[in-house]
């Protein structure tokens, strides 16, 4: 198939074209024990080049991000099938609603920021309107740009997107769970926002977890003083202050709410029936994002001491990632304070 | 209908009958708005004769297989005008046209901007000005992707190239030589607050789409011989320029008093105002004599 494009003899477009250029990992250390290469940066394009061996209908797209996202390694891949629409991320999700109305089934990846806020009216009226399957992928969200600043810090992009009828919306906590999402989503009807964070994350599910469904939450801690309802990001963490508080004699469920929409509203109301408290922690502002989410199913009762830990309704600080977090306390201490402090509330 | 040779490109039809159903156009615009109690029929009589000439004469469709995968997409990105399209549909046999007799009334699928979930033909939802552009680059995309030869149409309002995501769209089929992407500008001068050049200046159209790297002509937009001419001299789905017609119309055009006339462009008509614009457009097209004649 002759589909090449591009300038005039250039031959400068990615549309269809390999490059062969081998992206070594800029960060080949080790993050809390998980190895660079098992990060979900690293393996988004692997994944999707992976799937798309046996299905003709996947298409990845990016904005100009094609080595932030790892897509260069589908582009390796699948020349054919990758397109790099430059700096113009609603024409990218524009135009994926496009293909995915041809039988297509495109990804389309850029940071957070740029998809789930930039062209969040693209998501809603092309993709989720028409019941497009186009899967939005929002990498580094939350304030994991760090010094980047609030330009490219999203804290508003799950209450954003959970406010759209007939939209999927997941977050992924590491890269087993990534590809347990990404294989799951090929078939899922509709458009899809895929919240990742910033790549780096440390390690939750050993493996690619097999009983992953959309909208049924994983309980990862089972416990009766408290239950922390959190996601993405902030698994790994919300893990380590069960851990934590384990020690002090507190036992504390853990529920990795994956997908926000359609929320797993029976894994709250367990929660608020069998444990003492509920905490949610999310790397999001705490207007709008899981919390939000969580306490529109509690708010119907049974009465339950919760509380919502996020960023509480400002814009980040600038500043290196793991500085931020632990600035906001969206680390394993932090956490671990946030769950101690509402446990002693009850006191 | 007779719905032989709605396989092809170039169907053997004659310029009075798409002269008579630019006019059907246009009165079923009328009689839908009467029903709503609103309606953009300004915007949809200057498309008349394009949209006749589009779904009467040349676009690859097949009424009874609106999903063909191998068929033309059309794209209304001034979705507005779907007024005027959903009667060709229905008149085409894509769906009976006992279906718009409650158009817009709660629960129809017909709302002033057409859903595609719910239309059998309508190629994609619209109503959000800026979007079809991009959309259609994307079935064009498709198209090569998947080796198939159909192309893509995207219908623009004038106005409506003020949106920046146009000139993304633009840019993007320029860069990846998508020939099978025709767009068309409705160029009838006018958005809402008033002629183009004065709210947010269009022009030049052409040569900006030039510099974008499309191959643009620039026609009568209520010719049917030029524009049947111009639709049939469009090159086919390829590897080479985006193709663009600016079709140079008359906002209104058909009801003399609307014609270029801020004060018509959506709303209801009724009484005298329905009964002179019925009587006006039955009697055709007469030749457009300008504001001061």
């Amino acid at each position: 198939m002759s589909v090449r494009a591009g300038n005039a003899g250039q031959d400068q477009s990615t549309l269809f074209r390999g490059n062969d250029t081998d992206i070594a990992l800029k960060d080949s250390k080790s993050v809390r024990g998980t190895p660079a290469k098992a990060m979900p940066a690293f393996i988004l394009g692997e994944e999707l080049a992976d799937l798309a061996e046996n299905d003709p209908r996947i298409v990845v797209a990016t904005a100009d991000l094609a080595n932030s996202s790892r897509t260069r390694d589908f582009a390796n891949r699948h020349p054919d099938r990758f397109i790099d629409f430059g700096i113009a991320e609603r024409n990218m999700i524009t135009a994926a609603a496009g293909l995915a109305s041809c039988g297509m089934v495109p990804y389309v990846a850029t940071f957070a920021s740029f998809c789930g806020i930039l062209a969040a009216e693209a998501i809603r009226t092309d993709c989720a309107y028409p019941r497009m399957p186009v899967r939005i992928i929002g990498h580094h969200s939350g304030i994991s740009m760090g010094f980047y600043g609030t330009s490219h810090h999203s804290l508003e992009d799950i209450g954003m997107m959970r406010t759209i009828a007939d939209l999927t919306v997941v977050c992924a906590a590491d890269a087993n769970q990534l590809r347990a999402i990404l294989r799951a989503s090929v078939d899922h009807p509709g458009a899809m926002y895929i919240r990742l964070g910033r790549g780096r994350d440390a390690e939750v599910y050993g493996e690619v977890p097999s009983d992953f469904r959309f909208g049924k939450a994983k309980t990862l801690r089972e416990g009766r003083d408290l239950t922390i309802v959190t996601t993405g990001s902030q698994v790994h963490a919300s893990l380590a202050a069960a851990d934590a508080l384990k020690a002090e004699g507190k036992s504390v469920r853990v529920v990795d709410m994956h997908t926000i929409k359609p929320l797993d509203v029976d894994a709250v109301r367990a929660a608020a029936r069998e444990t003492a408290a509920i905490l949610t922690v999310e790397e999001h502002n705490v207007i709008g994002g899981l919390g939000s989410a969580v306490a529109e199913v509690i708010a119907g009762g049974p009465a339950i001491p919760f509380r919502r830990h996020g960023i509480d309704d400002e814009f980040s600080l600038i500043g290196p990632p793991a500085a931020l977090y632990a600035h906001y306390g969206l680390d394993a201490e932090g956490v671990t304070r946030a769950a101690r402090g509402l446990l002693n509330e009850m006191n | 209908m007779n719905l032989e040779n709605r396989r092809g490109h170039g169907r053997n039809v004659s310029e009075e009958f798409l002269a008579d159903r630019a006019k059907f156009i246009r009165l079923e615009t009328l009689r839908l708005t009467r029903i709503a109690g609103a309606g953009h029929y300004s915007s949809t009589f200057s498309a008349a004769e394009l949209l006749s000439a589009l779904y009467y004469a040349h676009l690859r469709i097949d009424p009874t297989n609106p999903k063909w995968p191998d068929r033309d997409r059309f794209v209304l990105s001034k979705g507005h005008a779907a007024i005027g399209l959903y009667p060709v549909l229905a008149d085409l046999g894509f769906y009976d046209p006992s279906k718009l007799d409650d158009f817009t009334r709660l629960g129809s699928a017909f709302g002033d901007h057409p859903d595609m979930k719910k239309i059998p033909g309508i190629d994609f939802s619209s109503g959000s000005l800026g979007h079809g552009l991009s959309i259609a680059l994307g079935m064009a995309i498709a198209g090569r992707m998947q080796a198939r030869d159909y192309r893509t149409y995207c219908m623009l309002g004038d106005g409506e190239l003020n949106e920046g995501q146009i000139w993304e769209a633009a840019m993007a089929a320029g860069h990846f030589k998508l020939r099978g992407l025709i767009a068309i500008v409705d160029r009838n001068q006018l958005s809402i607050d008033g002629p183009t050049e004065k709210v947010m200046s269009v022009e030049p159209i052409d040569g900006r789409f030039e510099a974008f790297g499309w191959d643009v002509k620039r026609i009568d937009g209520h010719d049917l011989k030029t524009i049947l001419s111009t639709l049939d001299g469009l090159a086919p789905a390829g590897e080479g320029k985006p193709q663009m017609i600016v079709a140079d119309t008359i906002k209104g055009r058909g009801v003399k008093h609307m014609e270029l006339s801020l004060d018509w462009h959506v709303g209801n008509l009724v009484g005298a105002d329905y009964d002179d614009a019925f009587e006006e457009i039955s009697q055709g097209l007469k030749p457009y004599v300008g504001e001061d004649a």
